[in-house]
């Protein structure tokens, strides 16, 4: 690989990823959950059912604490590619720089203005009037999402460019192919879909820990209704939009594909799938494997045969022809890494269509005959932190699978920091970023185990109920200490 | 230099004027949580005249980053790279205070309530000090090379006129958000705001002249444009004064849209002896101008479109949402008569 030790290069990439990484815990579960609290008021205004306006508050709590910490976390994000990534920056800003900026303008202003629209004027606008204000937060956060991401795009699968050979630098001749880029309309739906895997889950999974308590079971067997309908449609579109981009990428990224497959050599005939696999990295050799017949041509091509799908030796061959070996002197990328991310969210994309279908049969009659089914609570309780790891694994193999390029066929990952970097500098905020990242995700889940324990019905003196000069401060116990303090 | 340029130039200026207008008031609010504020319940209210606002304020600065991206990626890379540290603790302070709003309300001990209330106060302290810090060492002359990459040590980004650029906008801001105050509260908090701003007008004037002496030894702004930059200068002070007088006059409005306008007026300063260089070298010839740091015209026309139809769209919205909340809030003691 390229470089091992404390280099500039390793510390900006493990700061790069690490605050992508956590960034990206919080991103899906927010988007996701503005949705689905979306959809709770939403059944409020048409039922007139105060639960479900209990509902949208009290989730929405939880939305409102995440929301937060993805917010001062994206600021780094976009401070980033200056500071760590200057090269990147010049070289790529032409073509980067725009989405970045109509994603601030078009999607972040839309956001932070109705998030606070929603938060502080509970009961000062009409019901439905009040409910768009979600929806309007939902619609900017997924189009934040979409303007990220065709950023993002342009680097996997660059398209509607040219090469300036004068300056060297990367020239948009095209905004269009840009934003109509064929990776970019793969990514944008899985990604989504991820999303609200994550919040639909997140809430079924707390939801299930309270309902093993038998507490307030009609408040949360229909969380648990909204949760899990979401989540099926979630499911299942992830599927789906993971099975398309599997195809998309059989052809346009070879090597990925056959890193997340474990295909050194080139498939048989046969199309035998590694459930699981070893493999040795250095010799570029797979070692052990257990394998079902037919499965791989199922799955890429859904059929029983198909044309041989390319191992990554013969894919490094081709590349080195492409490329040649000045830049890289392999184009192999982390096997191991791929094979098991692969595998840890496909499968987690079936486990969650199975939950969401048992757990709507179990919670579809009157009686409540899912707080017998404790295991089946259990296993939904324990679910909670899946999504965020599959949504995790899926970005390693995106990211990863590009090495060792930033920008494919483009700039390598090398020549894109930033001159100025030190080791020093880099170690220390690295450290400081770690410290701040385990801080601020303590205080989150201590936060929303908070609002759990505290239960639907507190929710509505401690929140935002409304803004009004005549509203009277909240009752606070701790008022006097507070005063001596002073 | 095509016109182009010249907008887009004239265009981050203008966002970041946005950025020190509103999310200076918001700065100042955050340092008054603490060293304003009495008890909790006075925290609460000042808190609440900011709740709905900050973070949209706060998106001023990060389109102001996205855009300077897509139009200068030169100076983007340039700044952002060489600024590494003191962008970093910008960061660390915009986390801090971020969070707090949200996490502040639902602690149950008194010490960590107490904690997130300093996390504001001294996340909005540092967050306007090392801003007002960047933009004042950066109109000194940085040693860049001819890449555009600065090669600074400490001096660079510390010294006796980025110290006080970086004071003086902290107190911009405090002062700014002493005026917001009194625009949005009612009794006890907006006649202490009052008082406080009576008194730190005359300071800042001292902090103002003695900016005006440093500006005039440290950069060469009045070498190469003296007529604009005294006329900034005279407009930022008679700013000054006219929010000074309304502030014992109780013209809230008129005090609050001077303080505003004073902050903006740096900018306008700022850029204005910018022109026509992005980032100045130490060494001239090592200079980015305007004409070489910017994207291709194709994307520039791009941003233009775009901005040009979403902008006003954002602002119908922007500017609507805070006249939802135009009402004042009262202060404790009030409250507690009513
Ligand atoms: C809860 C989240 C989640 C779940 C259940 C799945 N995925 Fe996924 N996947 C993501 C969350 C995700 C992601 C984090 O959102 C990624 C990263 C980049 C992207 O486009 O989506 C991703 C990337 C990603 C990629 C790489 C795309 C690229 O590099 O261009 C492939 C091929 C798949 N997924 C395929 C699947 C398949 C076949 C799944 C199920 C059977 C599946 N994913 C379930
Ligand atoms: C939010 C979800 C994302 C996650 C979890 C993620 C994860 C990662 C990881 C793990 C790396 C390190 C890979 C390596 O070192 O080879 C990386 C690198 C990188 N990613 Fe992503 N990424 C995400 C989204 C994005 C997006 C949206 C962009 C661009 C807009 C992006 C741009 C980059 C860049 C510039 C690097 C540094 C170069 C590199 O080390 O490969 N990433 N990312
Ligand atoms: C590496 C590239 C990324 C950059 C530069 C970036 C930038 C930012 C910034 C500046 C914010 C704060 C906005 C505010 O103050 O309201 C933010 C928040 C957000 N970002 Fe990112 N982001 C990146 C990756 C992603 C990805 C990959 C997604 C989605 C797929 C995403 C979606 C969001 C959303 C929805 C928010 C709102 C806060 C939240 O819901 O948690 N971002 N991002």
């Amino acid at each position: 690989m390229l470089n091992v030790g404390l280099s500039v290069l390793f510390l900006s990439r493990f700061q790069f990823a690490m605050t992508t990484v956590f960034h990206f815990f919080f991103v899906p579960f927010s988007i996701g959950l503005a949705f689905v609290v979306a959809v709770m008021e939403t059944l409020y205004v048409f039922k007139k059912d105060e639960t479900y306006k209990k509902m949208a508050i009290f989730w929405g709590k939880i939305f409102l604490y995440s929301f937060a910490v993805g917010v001062v976390t994206g600021i780094i994000q976009e401070f980033q590619f200056g500071m760590n990534w200057s090269e990147y920056s010049r070289f790529m800003g032409d073509i980067f720089g725009a989405p970045l900026a109509i994603e601030a303008l078009a999607a972040f202003f839309l956001e932070s203005t109705f998030i606070g629209m929603w938060m502080f004027t509970w009961g000062r606008f009409s019901k439905g009037i009040h409910a768009l204000f979600i929806w309007l937060v939902a619609i900017g956060s997924s189009l934040s999402a979409l303007w990220i991401l065709a950023a993002n795009s342009f680097m996997q699968n660059p398209v509607g460019y040219a090469l300036n050979a004068h300056t060297g630098r990367v020239e948009m001749t095209s905004f269009k192919a840009v934003i109509t880029n064929q990776q970019l309309w793969y990514e944008f739906p899985h990604v989504i879909m991820g999303a609200g895997i994550t919040a639909s889950f997140a809430v079924a999974g707390m939801a299930a820990w309270r309902l093993l308590k038998k507490d307030h079971v009609d408040f949360y067997r229909k969380s648990l209704n909204v949760a899990l309908t979401i989540g099926l449609i979630a499911s299942l579109g992830s599927i789906w939009s993971g099975d398309v981009q599997t195809k998309y990428l059989v052809n346009n990224q070879p090597m990925k594909f056959a890193a997340m497959e474990g295909l050194y050599n080139n498939s048989d005939k046969n199309g035998d799938w590694k459930v699981i696999g070893g493999f040795d990295t250095k010799n570029h050799k797979e070692t052990w494997s257990v394998d079902v017949p037919k499965v791989l041509n199922i799955l890429t091509y859904h059929q029983l045969t198909g044309p041989v799908i390319k191992g990554s030796n013969a894919v490094n061959q081709e590349l080195k022809e492409k490329y040649g070996t000045s830049k890289a002197a392999d184009y192999y990328v982390p096997t191991k890494t791929l094979f098991w991310s692969f595998r840890v969210m496909a499968g987690s994309g079936a486990l969650f269509a199975l939950i969401a279908i048992i757990g709507l049969f179990f919670n579809r009659r009157r009686f409540e005959a899912i707080i017998k089914q404790r295991w089946f609570l259990y296993i939904m309780g324990l679910c909670l932190w899946l999504p965020f790891i599959a949504n995790t694994a899926g970005w390693f193999i995106t990211e990863f699978g590009r090495f060792p390029w930033v920008v494919y066929g483009l700039l390598t990952i090398a020549d894109a920091v930033s001159p100025t970097s030190t080791v020093g500098s880099l170690m220390f905020t690295n450290i400081v970023y770690f410290l701040l990242f385990a801080g601020l995700g303590l205080v989150m889940i201590v936060l929303s185990h908070r609002v759990l324990k505290a239960g639907p019905d507190d929710v509505e003196t401690n929140g935002y109920s409304t803004d009004t000069a005549e509203e009277t401060s909240t009752v606070d116990p701790y008022a006097k200490g507070a005063f001596n303090h002073d | 230099m095509t016109n182009l340029q010249l907008l887009w130039f004239l265009l981050i200026g203008v966002l970041f004027s946005g950025f020190f207008f509103l999310e200076g008031f918001d700065f100042g609010v955050g340092m008054a949580i603490r060293f304003f504020a009495k008890d909790r319940a006075e925290r609460d209210v000042i808190i609440k005249t900011i709740g709905p606002h900050w973070d949209g304020n706060e998106v001023w600065l990060i389109t102001a980053g996205g855009a300077m991206f897509a139009s200068f990626p030169m100076w983007y890379a340039s700044l952002f790279s060489g600024y590494y540290i003191v962008l970093f603790l910008i960061l660390v302070a915009l986390i801090f205070r971020g969070v707090s709003f949200e996490f502040r309300a639902n602690m149950k001990t008194v010490q960590w309530r107490n904690f997130w209330e300093w996390a504001a106060t001294i996340g909005s302290f540092c967050a306007a000090f090392l801003f007002g810090m960047m933009f004042t060492s950066m109109i000194q002359g940085v040693p860049l090379n001819a890449n555009g990459d600065i090669s600074g040590t400490l001096t660079t980004y510390v010294n006796w006129f980025s110290l006080v650029g970086g004071v003086a906008v902290t107190l911009m801001c405090f002062i700014h958000g002493m005026n917001f105050l009194q625009l949005k509260t009612t009794g006890e908090i907006r006649d202490r705001a009052q008082s406080w701003n009576k008194v730190l007008y005359p300071l800042l004037i001292v902090g103002e002249v003695l900016f005006v002496v440093l500006l005039f030894v440290t950069t060469d702004f009045f070498e190469r444009k003296a007529a604009s930059t005294w006329t900034i200068l005279i407009v930022l002070v008679i700013l000054t004064l006219i929010a000074w007088w309304g502030v014992y006059g109780k013209h809230n409005w008129m005090a609050f849209a001077a303080s505003g306008l004073s902050l903006v007026s740096v900018v306008v300063l700022i850029f204005n002896g910018l022109f026509p260089r992005v980032m100045i070298g130490v060494n001239n010839v090592n200079s980015i101008l305007i004409k070489n740091a910017s994207s291709t015209p194709y994307t520039l026309h791009l941003m233009t479109i775009l901005t040009l139809t979403i902008l006003p769209i954002v602002l119908i919205y922007f500017i609507w949402s805070y006249w939802v909340f135009y009402k004042r809030l009262k202060s404790p003691s009030q409250k507690a008569e009513s």
